[in-house]
């Protein structure tokens, strides 16, 4: 299939099939050797050093984690309300009192940063696992079991591929939003809650595909390895098998690809938002910010610069992870 | 080829009416009532409420509902009327499709215009700083998204140098028309080039160190003919396909540039179709998408197999 190939090229992982039986017990006894001079390196701490290289990759983590830390104390420790029209002057430029400005409803735009910001990452991290939670099972069951299965799950994968998803995206979330609110106020006590939940679970139902034609690309060739046949033979279970032997060996095209659709993910939500149709005002993602600054540009540009270079950068420090997780997990390049 | 083709066109049919069935199943558990304000005015006595009702067959089972709009859709051709603007939806998502198609087009064309020579040189020159730089803008490139780069662009060229309008005028014509046009080009162009370019240059990589190319720089060939001729020609070929499978999600692209520099295409009415509940409207627009999608995929595999006489489907 010409086209999976090439599907899989512009997702970006590799899609080889490993070292030859050969070249790994040749490799195992070269391991073997070197474990007596020095204590052997697992495959996670080799994938670590190689990581550490990628210079912009490690920038990536550090801001990446940085975000996470800062929006996740940050609203504890700055203190000052998120929600509240004209609690000061409007439209103010950043200085020393308001270090990142006021919006035009007279609010900090610090403070609406650092509370948005947690959703805005939380949406991009909850979706992608949903993402990739979804196409791994599709991908595993399909790549395992192969006939009738996946033929009706990759065809499944087909349609969704077909579907147009920006206007399914903002057609299901603005027909469905409002009861969604009233669920999440029912069921969790907040309509935050119940929105989050439709974005999080549309985005994630709508990105799954390209990860579960990976998944059972990289299954169908595992699969058919000795190791799985030997412990087959022992009579492990059908279940024990895909998780603990087969899973396992595919896991590095899941990372990067999880890595590039928390970013995908992140995209996706400030679009909706940018849009109008993702969360509602009280809730100050980031994508919701720029919603409301870009009327107000010509007074106050930095309403709609700081959460949009927020984003911006997120997304980068996303990439690049991705970048140096592709070149440090594939064996191709490893040493 | 032939078998393959009438194969891979009845799978596109089936699917593509799953589709429409997602769809209108999706439209029809929405909540409120199809109704709309008829639904709630005091002024309509219960009765003609019902006949209404039955009258649209609002109460028949989702099935017959759909068969029914299904019957309608494909083979009378009938789309119906705008629930807003009171004209044929044909009509009305037709006249938006040309400045979409001029905008865009133009826009993807420049892209790809940048990113081939860009991604080709990136890759002759691996390393080098050319291709560093290259290689950053392109990462910076994807990574920023359209809705930040086409306000970056607006505060920066209409509000401090107040060269060029941020509201696209549709009656403009002439000098202004183009002036209008550069902002929503130029973002597109950006992000489409930022993306083909990585595509380009590892499409290049891959062929260049290849035994072929190396043979016809030993027969003596110039370089210039070995890269163009003999590299290029083989690199190329992932690289028409990729941009055939792109090409719908540019109109679905589209959507947010054309909100942020109000331009009046397709993104834009599908927009107002969502906000102000314009059924027909949003679903013949998102169902099209869907129809492009399909199309230019079967295309991709025939262009695929045309250029790479390696590939043979059965």
């Amino acid at each position: 299939m010409a086209q999976d190939a090439q599907k899989t090229a512009i997702a970006g992982a590799p899609a080889d099939a490993g070292p030859s039986p050969l070249a790994r017990q040749s490799d195992a006894r070269l391991k073997l050797d070197q474990a007596r001079v020095r204590p052997q390196r697992s495959l996670w701490s080799n994938a670590w050093r190689q990581f550490r290289r990628h210079k912009l990759a490690m920038a990536g983590l550090v801001v990446f984690c940085a975000f996470i830390l800062i929006t996740a104390i940050g609203p504890f420790v700055y203190g000052r309300p998120v929600n509240s029209p004209f609690e000061y002057d409007t439209s103010v430029s950043p200085s020393l009192d308001h270090l990142m400005g006021t919006d035009s409803m007279g609010q900090d735009l610090l403070a609406r940063i650092l509370y948005g910001g947690r959703i805005s990452l939380a949406v991009g991290l909850v979706a992608a696992s949903v993402a990739i939670l979804i196409g791994t099972l599709v991908g595993a069951i399909a790549g395992f079991f192969g006939g009738f299965a996946d033929g009706i799950l990759m065809r499944l994968t087909d349609l969704f591929l077909a579907l147009p998803s920006l206007p399914l995206l903002l057609l299901i979330t603005f027909l469905f939003g409002q009861s969604m609110r009233n669920f999440g106020d029912r069921v969790f006590g907040s309509t935050t809650v119940g929105i989050f939940l439709l974005i999080v679970i549309v985005i994630g139902g709508l990105a799954w595909m390209q990860t579960a034609r990976l998944v059972r690309a990289s299954f169908l060739s595992v699969k058919e390895k000795e190791f799985v046949e030997a412990a087959r033979s022992i009579g492990a279970s059908q279940g024990s098998l895909i998780f603990k032997q087969i899973l396992p060996n595919v896991l590095s095209p899941i990372i990067v690809a999880a890595t590039l659709e928390v970013g995908a993910a992140i995209i996706t939500e400030s679009s909706l938002s940018f849009l109008g149709l993702g969360f509602p005002s009280d809730v100050p993602t980031w994508g919701r910010m720029l919603f409301e600054a870009k009327d107000y540009i010509q007074m106050s540009p930095h309403e709609a610069l700081i959460p949009g270079a927020m984003i911006f950068l997120t997304v980068l420090a996303i990439n690049y992870m991705g970048d140096g997780l592709r070149d440090a997990l594939d064996p191709r390049k490893s040493n | 080829m032939g078998r393959y083709l009438i194969r891979r066109v009845l799978i596109s049919i089936v699917s593509l009416i799953a589709i429409s069935m997602i769809i209108y199943t999706i439209l029809y558990l929405a909540p409120g009532d199809p109704l709309g304000a008829l639904a709630t005015n005091p002024n309509v006595p219960p009765e003609v409420r019902q006949r209404i009702r039955e009258q649209w067959g609002l109460d028949d089972p989702l099935y017959v509902q759909y068969f029914k709009w299904a019957q309608a859709y494909f083979i009378h051709f009938d789309w119906g009327q705008s629930l807003t603007s009171k004209v044929p939806v044909r009509d009305y998502v037709l006249n938006r499709v040309p400045v979409t198609i001029s905008l865009f087009g133009t826009a993807y064309l420049l892209g790809l215009l940048i990113a081939v020579p860009v991604g080709v040189i990136s890759a002759i020159r691996q390393y080098s700083i050319f291709d560093q730089v290259a290689t950053t803008f392109s990462f910076i490139g994807f990574s920023i998204p359209t809705f930040f780069s086409g306000l970056l662009l607006i505060i920066i060229f209409s509000v401090q140098l107040n060269w060029l309008p941020f509201v696209y005028d549709s009656t403009a014509t002439g000098w202004t028309l183009i002036k209008q046009s550069i902002m929503p080009i130029v973002v597109i162009a950006l992000f489409t080039s930022a993306q083909l370019t990585r595509f380009v240059r590892a499409s290049m990589l891959e062929t260049i160190n290849q035994d072929y190319v190396r043979t016809a720089r030993a027969k003596g060939l110039k370089e210039g003919s070995v890269i163009v001729l003999h590299a290029m020609r083989n690199a190329m070929i992932p690289v028409v396909t990729v941009v055939a499978l792109q090409l719908p999600g540019v109109v679905g692209g589209a959507v947010i540039t054309e909100q942020i520099f109000r331009v009046p295409g397709i993104g834009r009415a599908l927009i107002d179709g969502i906000l102000s509940k314009d059924v027909p409207v949003v679903m013949a627009i998102t169902f099209g998408l869907a129809v492009l999608i399909v199309v230019f995929n079967i295309i991709a595999d025939i262009l695929y197999a045309l250029l790479d006489p390696r590939i043979k489907y059965s």
